[in-house]
């Protein structure tokens, strides 16, 4: 029996998502519409009479107060009278996150006899539209085909899904000559090159036998760029010179030569780990999950959140997930719907999106999201980025793991589906048009509170010493988990245990299915009892799918029967490495020949509108920043809460006043002009962040994520070249060494006739440790009469700027970083900030000085009167629209007290340091050129006005 | 005496750490308790003076914000549930634990054991979650055992999707304000009643929490356990620093009448 369940408002109770929608149908452009009204249907199949269903609408579905439900009985969508209706539905297949805890729910009303539920939305729109607006209103807003689709008769909750019988597939290709190898890798989604192709079937030549599906997919995911990065660490000719394994000779030899004791492990496991205490170690990742997003945003960014969580919680025996960070890239969000190339979605509603999908899974998590930054370019159109980033916690002596042979494999969390066959192999490709159809298998809902229980879980079992080694499978499913974890010893799967959403998977799906929320740990046969216990308690499914051996060997099994044999070293050493080319030419961009205006006001408003730097409140806000109570510096500060913090700053252990900061740098507008330098001013910028805030040089580690275009084209391959050797250099400089990373390549769309990359974007993320969180300090101003200095000299450095942006230029004089001079500026401001000398500091970055002391100003609800005459110059600069705006790096604006004028200028005597004006009572932010006359002028709430409107959504 | 609480996990509860931290400082002992532990009988809520529901997700806020948790206590936990209650026993809900005690009437019964739901919590105005600080007017209340002696505003977060509190007509409202149940309410700075974002949620008569006719039952939206420590202030910074963080008495008032009537 099916039965229908319609829950709607009752009448005069303000349906809110009703009218978030009536506007965002403005948004689009179509007026008319009066009123939309959201109806929730369920639908109910089973043995249950209209008894257990009245009781289901009165005790579970309908709120008593707010709600009224009317069982439908197998009505299918229908309009009432003026109104148009839509009904929503998720496909076949795709996971309804309603569906567990319903069925869990209606177990616990004593009803028997469920067989399966599943959620539909309704929309009835009132105004008046046509038929062609709904459609449009359905595409654009209510529906993702990639998911969903428009109801249009009556469905039902059965899942159509065919027996599996089973079969062993082979695959031909002993004979395959390269035309045939090349079509081999595109029909099987297999993206691996002609050089792969022909090395696997070199192998299995030697072997004499064919291989089978699932052998060639486990080489294809082991072999994809996703998994080993064959790009980073293959071999590279750079201008006359062969570069062997890229990542080895930058960015992981500042770790090595600067060999800090505090660097835990670093590049080995699933993020990074340093010291943080006597008792806690602390690890970071961060990922991008950039195609999925792009196909559809909320459900790619919900597990892009949800995947990096699972990389702490499988470091070491597991770390405790404490912060989330977030940094998105995406289209001008008021591109006009007419410019929005086919197959890509509206940058608004990517954006969107992304931030719902985030904000669902983070908050639910329990974890805050405190720390981020969203940028805008019409090149990240078809391709957004979406970085999530997780810190997590774990006791010191849980930070290795040891697989033994003869331990049990257990697979923990979610059930394995469908969902996200070939995402890393989908990954590592380009997106086109067509990629929303033949990759929509790759896209997945998240359930965040499978998750959750499997979080905490784990931990129980970790503390218990249940388990000697925890993977996550993320990327490539068992496929990556299991083979990851196994190659130093040999591991043996049975692939007809592995728990199923629901019948009809091959063997092959099975293990490199990418369903959300599965981890993998290697158990003691002893401790399985004990292990299965913890789980069972709190409702978390586990299942013993293989073990360990001593075989060097992959093996996997169905029913008895071997589908796979695969060795060891093939699998993990065998990925051939051919040598690339690549190129670097510096751009020529024209230079601006515009005069310095008189009045630079108006381009100071401009710059605090622009998309970039405008306040990022709207998405802050929706984030849970504070959950588990440590938070210290939140990312909006200031008399009113609303100002861009710098950094991040939270207690991780509530008994202690130790606190770890987080801050990021990322500016692809330098790597129109210079990756190298872009890549420099990256790292510049995330120390500065977590120096600003009262964090030290000593203990900082960082983060790289590179995503670059198509990286067979020489001149990116030279351009990824010229950013880590960047890393090289600076961080070196610096002494602050790199733990951990992770490249994304390819980013690139294609709509069939323009073909757009996206700018060369590297976010370096930072790590801080604070022994003493009452010792940090926040931005905004704090005391009139206070004297404002800057830090750090400024220089005629214009190239990529906001302000050239502002005028449409690029310009070539691109910010650069001397890594001398910026570590002694920093080691100096930190000693004042130590000594209790700084009421405030902020870093000085996109739009120069004059951001940031406008920021200062209104974040503090103080006015400013302060002198370009004053500013210490670092080379002859005679503009003033030059000193204001240049984005030189290494500099800050710090507010210090009358009080402590003496001693901060006494302790920052040996570094570039000059007052350039006070803080006012006024509310008015003047400044002024070297012969006090105002080139600035505005009402502090003028300036804050111009940097809240653009995201006021 | 030794003062006990049992805080409450569920799949999806996510504030259970802070709030056992605030327990502790106000000088419970504390235990982390799973819902199946009780279904199970391995724990037995007598053995507690506290129950807590800590903030969270519960079941994902899946069909509405706490409902699923709240009909478990309904329906698989109602009798240790009314003897906690019968005892003289506390029971406090925080942001989802509010919304789980208000859906499983526990806030709204007529003190004879009648629980009815005539109130609820619902999708804030806003149509999002959001958090932000808030200032919440105590308000002159005898009846409720864990805002005693407090005075003034209190300065805590906010952070819900849906924190609407609405009642099922005007009657209900009335009643919730003649027997005392209002303890506290969103305001402005100045301790005025005040719209958006104030009111973060658009809560009629600006309603953050109340407790049912004994008192000893309180639910509220905001997070005491999250102002614990004076760096929790957002504006610490500032100067605004006191000793203690400011959601902390809440936890000691509920240790100290436990301490001085059980």
């Amino acid at each position: 029996m099916e039965w229908r369940i319609e829950v709607r408002n009752r009448p005069g109770v303000l349906d809110a998502l009703g009218l978030g929608l009536k506007k965002d149908i403005e948004d689009l452009g179509i007026s008319g519409v009066t009123s939309v009204e959201t109806v929730q249907v369920y639908t109910i199949v089973g043995d249950l009479t209209k008894k257990d269903i009245l009781r289901i609408g009165e005790h579970l579905v309908a709120d008593p107060v707010t709600q009224e439900y009317v069982i439908g009985d197998g009505e299918g969508p229908k309009s009432r009278r003026g109104q148009m209706v839509v009904e929503v539905a998720y496909n076949s297949g795709v996971m309804d996150p309603v569906e567990e805890s319903a069925t869990k729910a209606i177990r616990d009303l004593d009803i028997q006899g469920l067989e399966s539920i599943r959620t539909a939305k309704k929309y009835f729109v009132s105004g008046r539209i046509s038929e062609e607006q709904l459609d449009r209103i359905t595409e654009k807003l209510l529906m993702n085909p990639v998911i969903q689709h428009v109801v249009r008769e009556r469905e039902t909750a059965h899942l159509r899904t065919a027996d599996y019988t089973f079969h062993i597939e082979y695959v031909d290709m002993e004979h395959a000559d390269e035309e045939e190898l090349k079509k081999l890798s595109i029909q099987g989604q297999l993206y691996l090159d002609l050089t792969e192709m022909k090395a696997i079937r070199d192998h299995f030549r030697a072997l004499g036998r064919k291989p089978t599906d699932v052998e060639l997919e486990t080489l294809a995911q082991t072999w994809s760029e996703h998994c080993v990065h064959k790009t980073f660490r293959g071999i590279l000719e750079y201008e006359g010179q062969i570069i062997d394994n890229l990542l080895k000779e930058t960015v992981m030899k500042v770790t090595r030569e600067l060999d800090k004791a505090w660097c835990i492990s670093v590049f080995e496991d699933n993020a990074g780990i340093i010291e943080f205490d006597d008792t806690y170690n602390l690890c970071f990742k961060v990922e991008t999950h950039n195609h999925p997003s792009a196909i559809e945003p909320y459900g790619g960014a919900g597990t892009g959140i949800g995947g990096v969580i699972r990389d702490p919680l499988g470091t070491g025996l597991g770390a405790k997930p404490v912060l989330n960070t977030d940094v998105f890239c995406f289209g001008p969000p008021d591109m006009a719907h007419e410019e929005v190339p086919r197959g890509a979605l509206h940058p608004k509603r990517v954006f969107k999106g992304v931030v719902a999908g985030v904000r669902d899974y983070g908050n639910r998590m329990g974890i805050p999201t405190a720390n981020g930054a969203v940028l805008f370019d019409e090149r990240y159109l078809g391709n957004p980025l979406v970085y999530c980033g997780t810190v997590g916690i774990l006791p010191r002596e849980c930070s290795t793991k040891e697989v033994r042979s003869g331990d049990v494999i257990i697979l923990v969390g979610g059930r394995t589906g469908r969902d996200g066959i070939h995402g890393v192999t989908f990954a590592s490709s380009e997106l086109t048009e067509e990629s929303e159809m033949i990759s929509s298998g790759a896209v997945q809902i998240g359930n965040p509170i499978t998750e959750k229980k499997m979080v905490d879980t784990l931990i129980q079992a970790r503390d218990k010493g249940l388990y000697k080694a925890i993977t996550d499978c993320g990327g490539g499913g068992l496929s990556s988990a299991v083979g990851e974890m196994g190659s130093g010893v040999g591991a043996s799967v049975q692939l007809e245990k592995v728990p199923l959403k629901y019948k009809g998977l091959s063997y092959t799906e099975i293990w490199i299915s990418e369903a959300q929320e599965r981890m993998i740990v290697s158990v003691d046969p002893q401790k399985i009892d004990e292990i299965m216990s913890i789980f069972e308690s709190e409702d978390v499914e586990a299942t013993v799918i293989g073990e360990f051996t001593d075989s060097k060997r992959l093996r996997l099994t169905y029913e008895g029967e071997t589908v796979a044999d695969l060795d060891m070293e093939f699998l993990h050493h065998g990925v051939p490495r051919p040598q690339r080319r690549a190129t670097w030419s510096q751009p020529t961009h024209p230079e601006p020949d515009f005069e310095d205006p008189q009045d630079l006001t108006p381009s100071l408003k401009g710059i605090l509108s622009s998309w970039n730097v405008c306040s990022k409140e709207w998405v802050i806000r929706q984030y849970d920043h504070e959950v588990q109570g440590g938070s210290v510096l939140k990312p909006l500060v200031g008399v009113d809460n609303d100002g861009p913090g710098d950094a991040c700053v939270f207690r991780p252990i509530l008994s202690s006043e130790r606190g770890v900061i987080i801050s990021n740098g990322i500016n692809p507008k330098y790597g129109d002009i210079d990756p190298y330098h872009m890549a420099a001013s990256a790292i510049d910028e995330a120390l500065r962040g977590i120096v600003a805030v009262g964090g030290n040089l000593e203990r900082i580690a960082l983060l790289d994520n590179f995503c670059w275009g198509n990286t067979d084209d020489p001149a990116k391959l030279g351009a990824l070249v010229r950013a880590a050797q960047a890393c090289y250099d600076i961080a070196k400089g610096y002494g602050t060494p790199f733990i951990s990373g992770k490249d994304s390549l390819n980013n690139e769309f294609s709509d069939g006739e323009r073909n757009i990359s996206i700018p060369h974007t590297l976010l370096v993320s930072a790590m801080g440790i604070i022994d003493d969180v009452t010792k940090a300090v926040s931005m905004d101003a704090k005391g009139v009469g206070d004297v404002v200095y800057v830090v750090g000299t400024t220089k005629e450095e214009m190239g990529g700027s906001h302000y050239y942006a502002l005028n449409n230029f690029i310009g070539n004089s691109v910010p650069q970083v001397d890594p001398v001079y910026g570590k002694k500026v920093m080691e100096t401001l930190h000693r004042a900030v130590a000594r209790g000398l700084v009421r405030a500091c902020h870093d000085c970055s996109e739009g120069g000085i004059g951001v940031a002391a406008a920021e200062m100003a209104f974040a503090g609800g103080y006015g400013m009167d302060i002198n370009l005459g004053d500013v210490p110059l670092g080379s002859a600069v005679h503009r003033n629209d030059s000193i204001l705006f240049s984005e030189s790096n290494s500099r800050f604006i710090v507010e210090v007290s009358q009080a402590h004028q003496k001693a901060f200028e006494e302790t920052m005597r040996e570094v570039p340091c000059a007052p350039i004006g006070r803080v006012t009572d006024a509310q008015d932010f003047i400044i002024r050129d070297s012969k006090g006359r105002p080139v600035v002028t505005s009402h502090i709430e003028a300036l804050k006005e111009a940097w809240q409107r653009p995201l006021r959504w | 005496m030794k003062v006990k609480t049992c805080i409450l996990r569920a799949a999806g509860t996510n504030c259970d750490l802070e709030t056992d931290h605030a327990f502790q400082l106000a000088g419970s002992e504390t235990e982390l308790v799973h819902i199946n532990r009780l279904k199970r009988k391995e724990r037995d809520l007598a053995n507690y003076h506290i129950l807590v529901i800590p903030g969270g997700f519960t079941y994902g806020d899946d069909i509405a914000g706490g409902k699923i948790l709240a009909n478990e206590l309904k329906y698989n936990l109602q009798e240790s549930i009314r003897e906690f209650i019968d005892d003289g026993k506390l029971i406090l809900g925080i942001c989802n634990g509010f919304q789980v005690l208000v859906k499983a009437g526990l806030l709204s019964g007529d003190g004879k054991g009648r629980e009815v739901q005539r109130i609820t919590l619902t999708w804030n105005d806003s149509a999002k979650f959001e958090d932000r600080w808030i200032y919440l007017k105590i308000l002159d209340n005898k009846r409720c055992v864990f805002t005693r002696g407090m005075e003034g505003l209190l300065y805590i977060p906010v952070a819900h999707a849906e924190g609407k509190f609405v009642t099922s007509n005007d009657d209900a409202m009335r009643q919730l304000w003649a027997n005392n149940q209002v303890v506290c309410q969103y305001v402005d700075p100045q301790g005025a009643p005040a719209e958006y974002p104030w009111n973060p949620n658009g809560s009629m008569d600006a309603i953050a929490g109340i407790c049912d006719r004994t008192g000893r039952i309180f639910g509220l939206m905001p997070h005491p356990e999250r102002h614990i420590h004076p760096t929790n202030h957002p504006r610490w910074t500032r100067g605004f620093r006191s000793r203690q963080g400011e959601g902390l008495q809440i936890f000691k008032n509920a240790v100290d009448f436990v301490k001085h009537n059980l």
